[in-house]
């Protein structure tokens, strides 16, 4: 497999450097084939966010990569800006979690639409902004001709992350890294977007990262998943035997905390504990404190990713001493 | 009877034509709906069809066209700046965007302390002592207070805005999509944050989202939004269960299939979608 990926990310290691050196994400590996979806998992500050950001080589000042990040061969971990700007919005795009930001608000989105258009492909003023027009009409804007004379403020929080959809898929990209790009969408939209998507990858062979806090988009549309937690790898393998079987207590943590099919409370169930912020890692696993498998041993070590099946890989001490469904671990003890 | 605290009756938002190319938009047209007080109303509709547009005309961050908004028996429409800063303490919003509602410079401490400032309700002796307390009250670590939005994650970040609106101590409050940028653990955390208020202080909530599920588990009642009118309401389960508009159906039916979820084994299955059951 790995000689095929198109992304081939190997032992990632985000270092925050100011105002001292802490590890956010630690020995991070995953690839993606062309015309594949991999789901990055995992709660608020696992740094999925980061992650997505070191391929794309977009950190902010003051984080250092280490590690290997492989593009169609192309080593980019350490590579300089001139390579990136080769790759950029032509091979490889970005949805940034603030998609907002992206968009410029002194032009209007056909304008930054078309722009990008041209900053890759020498074509005219009129061609680009056809397939600006093209590019909002197939991320279901209504009246795309007509809208794309509007401002981004003029756009419905929807739109706007629609349009930079449309900006990151307008040239074809062969990666796509998306980061929550369908948090702002009704699900009539969101399944657009998503089976969008999925047609690129068919069609053009368009891979996709897509960063989601919605385990169900991950089932449904991602080939294989990345659950990641404190920034470290917890589990990752095909996505039908990852969220169907968990193995990580944290994964089924995570699964077991939806929504339930009936309920008769208001109150929802969720996963026991917070998150722990990557700047103040403890010792041992991660997971320990929140873990109900938890044993003296866990605080201690850290444990590193094994192949419980093929493919199917996860960080735990007791990944073959847990019972079958793991969800189990966490029944009644959701609140 | 009492009046309900939040009451919109035929309200009307549009923005104007911006040359001859670019018509009017008609977001609103005519909506009525209130809000008691310790009642979850919300409000579902595809992008576009004047959520947030809704949401703006309430909180008198635009005035709407044409309608009335009363709030706590107040006609807010006629009521000029000076006058509606100090009744919007008592309507405070969360809104989508988890980085554009904090700006750049500020740090957390400063976010969430600068409402109880301007109020002039800061007393420097016990004032950290709040803002560390409103800290807690949407699990974030106090250490998070030096920080600048740039170096939070996107759900810390839409907590800092959760507790800032808190800080308030608001009568209503208007979620446009409050908890869309959270994880599903964090977000059943945020919204059991808003129902225990809700239990506790008789918190209204105007609440804009696009979880079906969610609406489902803590809306009392749910009206759907389509191009700006509402074409369907009634108590939150018996919409998401039995909805009697085709546009309803259609919002409920688009969720992904959750089959790929079922786990096979065992007794019955979980499912992982953001949708309503249809019974
Ligand atoms: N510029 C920065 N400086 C220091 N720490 C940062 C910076 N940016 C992010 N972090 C920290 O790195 C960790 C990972 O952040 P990241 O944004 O990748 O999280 P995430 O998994 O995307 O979370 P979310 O689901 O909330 O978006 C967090 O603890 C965050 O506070
Ligand atoms: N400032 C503005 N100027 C012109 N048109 C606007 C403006 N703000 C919103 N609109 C338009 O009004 C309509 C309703 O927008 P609104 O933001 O209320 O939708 P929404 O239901 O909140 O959608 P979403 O779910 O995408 O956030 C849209 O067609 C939008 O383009
Ligand atoms: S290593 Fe131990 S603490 Fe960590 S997830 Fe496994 S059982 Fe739980
Ligand atoms: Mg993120
Ligand atoms: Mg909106």
């Amino acid at each position: 497999m790995s000689t095929e990926a198109l992304l081939e990310v190997r032992g990632l290691r985000i270092t925050a450097t100011r105002p001292h050196e802490v590890d956010l994400v630690r020995d991070v590996s995953f690839e993606v084939a062309a015309g594949e979806m991999l789901a990055v998992v995992g709660e608020s500050g696992a740094g999925k966010s980061i992650t997505a950001r070191a391929v794309l080589g977009l950190l902010p000042a003051g984080m250092r990569v280490s590690g290997s990040v492989r593009f169609d061969g192309e080593e980019l971990v350490g590579a300089s800006d001139a390579v990136y700007r080769k790759l950029w919005g032509h091979r490889m795009a970005f949805v940034p979690q603030d998609a907002l930001s992206v968009l410029s608000p002194v032009h209007t989105v056909g304008d930054q639409l078309a722009l990008a258009v041209r900053s890759v492909r020498g074509v005219g003023r009129k061609a680009a902004l056809e397939r600006a027009v093209a590019a909002l009409d197939r991320v279901g804007i209504p009246d795309a001709a007509r809208r794309a004379r509007a401002y981004p403020h003029e756009f419905s929080g929807g739109m706007r992350q629609r349009a930079v959809i449309a900006m990151a898929t307008v040239n074809d990209p062969d990666l796509v890294v998306a980061d929550e790009p369908t948090t702002a969408l009704d699900p009539t939209v969101q399944a657009r977007i998503l089976d969008l998507l999925d047609t690129l990858r068919e069609r053009a062979g368009m891979a996709v990262v897509l960063v989601t806090h919605d385990l169900a988009v991950a089932a449904v549309h991602a080939d294989r998943v990345l659950v990641m937690y404190a920034g470290r790898h917890v589990e990752s393998g095909p996505v039908h035997r990852v969220l169907r079987n968990p193995r990580a207590p944290y994964t089924a943590g995570l699964l077991a905390s939806l929504p339930p099919r009936h309920a008769e409370s208001r109150y929802l169930p969720a996963m026991p504990g917070a998150p722990v912020t990557t700047g103040s890692p403890p010792a041992g696993c991660a997971f320990a404190l929140r873990c109900p498998a938890a044993t003296d041993h866990c605080t201690r070590h850290e444990p590193e990713p094994a192949e419980w099946q093929d493919g199917h890989w996860a960080s735990c001490h007791r990944l073959a001493e847990l019972p079958r469904r793991t969800t189990d671990l966490f029944a009644g003890s959701t609140a | 009877m009492t009046a309900p605290l939040l009451e919109v009756r035929d309200l009307v938002v549009r923005y104007p034509a911006r040359g001859r190319r670019t018509p009017p938009v008609l977001a609103v047209d005519r909506i009525s709906f209130t809000v008691d007080a310790g009642e979850t109303l919300a409000l579902v509709g595809e992008s576009g069809s004047g959520k947030s547009s809704t949401a703006a005309a309430v909180l008198m961050l635009r005035k709407p066209e044409g309608g009335s908004v009363r709030f706590g028996g107040r006609e807010l429409t006629t009521v000029e700046e000076p006058g509606l800063r100090t009744l919007r303490r008592g309507f405070q919003p969360v809104f989508q965007d988890p980085y554009g509602a904090l700006s750049p410079r500020t740090t957390v401490f400063d976010a969430v302390a600068e409402p109880l400032r301007v109020q002039g309700r800061w007393d420097p002796a016990t004032g950290p002592a709040r803002v560390a307390e409103l800290l807690d009250l949407v699990h974030l670590d106090r250490s998070v207070a030096r920080r600048l939005p740039h170096e939070l994650s996107g759900g810390q970040c839409q907590r800092v805005g959760i507790a800032r609106a808190l800080a308030s101590e608001p009568r209503l409050l208007v979620l446009d999509e409050p908890v869309s940028a959270l994880d599903p653990s964090m977000r059943a955390g945020v919204v059991n944050l808003f129902t225990e208020l809700q239990d506790e202080l008789g918190l209204a909530q105007l609440f804009i989202c696009h979880d079906l599920t969610l609406v489902r588990h803590v809306a009392h009642r749910v009206a759907v939004l389509h191009r700006g009118r509402i074409v369907e309401s009634g108590p939150a389960r018996q919409v998401c269960d039995a909805p009697t508009h085709d546009y309803t159906r259609e919002l409920l039916s688009s969720v992904p299939d959750p089959d790929r979820l079922t786990v096979k084994d065992g007794h019955g299955w979980r499912h992982a979608s953001s949708r309503c059951e249809l019974a």
